[in-house]
């Protein structure tokens, strides 16, 4: 497919308005200006465009909400806290072409009638921020952002809000709050943000990738931006794919792309000719996969048979000499760094499975320890205040379900065969 | 705080309707100024903001990134999550305490170097990585990681 979001990402000066404008750029913003907002609202319903961070929720949907919701003044906010291990897709939009947010940002708030938006950059993006801010001016020079945007008599205002190193403030709630000026962490849904959200005021948050479709749905129209990737499923998916694989790197294909052929056609296969021995689809949260399992079309609905979930599509790739247990245990050690501490099911829960995983991976495993690892995650799935507890069982269920006999060998044996 | 702090504060509040949103933009301010969230610039924040110092102090040690005890010149913040851990990220964290004495939450005895381990810093196509202060360095090995260090005095 003809990439439109990573299109042009290899000019020098990519992250330039000139270059930008260049291939096409700030295009939709004219003619989604002269368009009213519920138009361009029922145009993102159509479309089918579902949030790229990792929940996939209607993307129109979310803006019907927020728009029917009487009071004002509201909030856009760019979810750019991308910390989903094995992701880096919003990296690349930010570093090479920042233009391309900004612009979906604008129509967005036109859409809302927003008149603020803030981009949420997760701290360690920080080497972005004078990109992104060089950008921002360049977009009020020419007239794009502030009042009277294009002489229509819009305003929208753009800032960067810089985060300091949680996680969890990729959670929306939990990311107004952190913006907010407190303590990242979540807060009860209902009310959902839509309606009580930054400054208690209906909000709009959307991940980086979600909003530089905007302008691809507006330049194309809902109908043709549909036909591409799966019916369930529309538009183009950045994957971040990394691991053992020749390749790895941001590929822009179709939702729906099959696992397989983004392992071995587009990231030159295992690296080194070795054989896979699993992957992780979507970001570390996402339930592991056997390599006869990767026939599974890349889309939010079709992944859901196979037991595991899209995410934000960042793709792992693990090979023959990797020590399952020791990534289980890696992964499980981070959501305990990264658990906010507000619930006890979370912040016990994966302090319980840390330190179990811990004894396994180090030859310290009992008999039983299966069990109680499957235990502990049960009592965390669907008991957790936000879904950071859910990866973290998801995670641990997920490969005791396909790589059972590799803990076994370490408990029962006290070895491991690989790395 | 000097004029020029409380003004970049004053704008930076501007932008939002509530002006303890500008909590961490002010933290990231002060650990510039006293170089790093002492008391001191804790109470000079809350001062600012007209906030308890209490809350101020509970923000500041919620996050990774902001400095609650002094560090020294050069932040080094290797990556050991998935992605880095397969291509040696722990053992390069060996190798900066075999080369400098240093060890996760730690200094360098000159000061030069404090080290920090982070979770996913969003470079895996480049991994193992690391950010020394602001500046992001993939595709690192046993040797390059030296020659990288050396240009941070």
């Amino acid at each position: 497919m003809e990439p439109f979001l990573l299109k042009g990402i290899d000019n020098p000066g990519s992250a330039t308005i000139e270059t930008y404008k260049g291939i096409g750029g700030y295009g939709s913003l004219h003619k989604a200006l002269s368009m009213q907002p519920q138009e361009i609202i029922d145009e993102v319903r159509r479309s089918g465009l579902r949030g790229r961070g990792g929940a996939g929720f209607p993307t129109g949907m979310k803006w019907a909400f927020a728009s029917a919701d009487p009071k004002f003044p509201k909030y856009l906010i760019c979810n750019a806290d991308e910390g989903e291990p094995g992701t880096f897709k919003d990296r690349v939009i930010l570093e090479k072409k920042p233009h391309l947010l900004i612009e979906g940002m604008i129509i967005a708030g036109h859409a809302l009638r927003a008149e603020k938006g803030y981009i949420y950059l997760r701290g360690e993006y920080a080497f972005l921020k004078d990109t992104i801010e060089r950008a921002i001016k360049e977009a009020y020079e020419e007239g794009y952002l502030g009042e009277n945007i294009l002489g229509k008599g819009i305003i929208f205002d753009l800032y960067i809000h810089l985060g300091a190193g949680a996680y969890i403030c990729g959670e929306e709630t939990a990311l107004i709050e952190s913006l907010e000026g407190k303590r990242g962490q979540p807060r009860i849904k209902p009310p959902f943000p839509v309606n009580v959200g930054a400054f208690s005021m209906p909000t709009i948050i959307n991940n980086v990738e979600t909003l530089s479709n905007i302008p691809y749905i507006i330049s194309i129209g809902a109908e043709e931006y549909s036909r591409i990737g799966s019916k369930e499923c529309p538009g183009p998916k950045l994957f971040s794919v990394s691991g053992h694989v020749e390749r790895p790197g941001v590929y822009e294909l179709p939702m729906g792309t099959i696992l397989k052929e983004i392992i071995y056609n587009h990231c030159g296969g295992i690296r080194g000719g070795k054989n896979l021995k699993a992957v992780i689809p979507g970001g570390i949260s996402t339930p592991v996969l056997p390599p006869d399992m990767i026939d599974v079309p890349m889309d939010f609905v079709n992944i859901c048979r196979y037991g595991s979930m899209l995410g934000s599509g960042g793709v792992m790739v693990f090979d023959e000499t990797t020590c399952l247990v020791r990534v289980c245990y890696r992964a499980i050690k981070f959501f305990e760094h990264e658990s906010c501490g507000k619930c006890t099911p979370c912040r016990e829960g994966t302090g319980w499975l840390s330190s179990i995983l811990g004894r396994i991976e180090k030859g310290m495993g009992r008999e039983g320890d299966i069990d109680l690892l499957l235990d502990v995650a049960g009592n965390m799935s669907g008991k957790t205040f936000c879904p950071l507890g859910d990866g973290a069982a998801m995670v641990v269920q997920g490969f005791i379900r396909h790589f059972r006999a590799e803990f076994e060998e370490h408990i029962i044996d006290k070895r491991c065969r690989f790395g | 705080m000097t004029p020029l702090i409380e003004e970049r504060l004053r704008q930076i509040a501007e932008r939002y309707p509530d002006k303890g949103a500008a909590v961490l933009p002010a933290l990231y301010i002060a650990q510039e100024v006293y170089g790093w969230l002492s008391l001191e610039a804790i109470k000079k924040v809350s001062e600012t903001l007209n906030l308890p110092d209490a809350f101020v102090r509970g923000v500041a040690t919620f996050y990774h990134m902001y400095r609650n005890k002094p560090l020294g010149r050069h932040l080094i913040q290797i990556c050991t999550n998935v992605s880095c851990m397969i291509f040696g990220g722990e053992r390069l964290v060996d190798l900066l305490r075999e080369r400098y004495g240093l060890t996760p939450g730690g200094t360098t005895e000159d000061g030069r170097f404090s080290l920090i381990i982070m979770e996913c810093i969003g470079a895996c196509d480049m991994s193992p990585a690391m950010l020394v202060d602001r500046d992001l360095h993939g595709r690192l090995n046993e040797d390059n990681i030296f020659e990288i260090l050396k240009r941070y005095e």
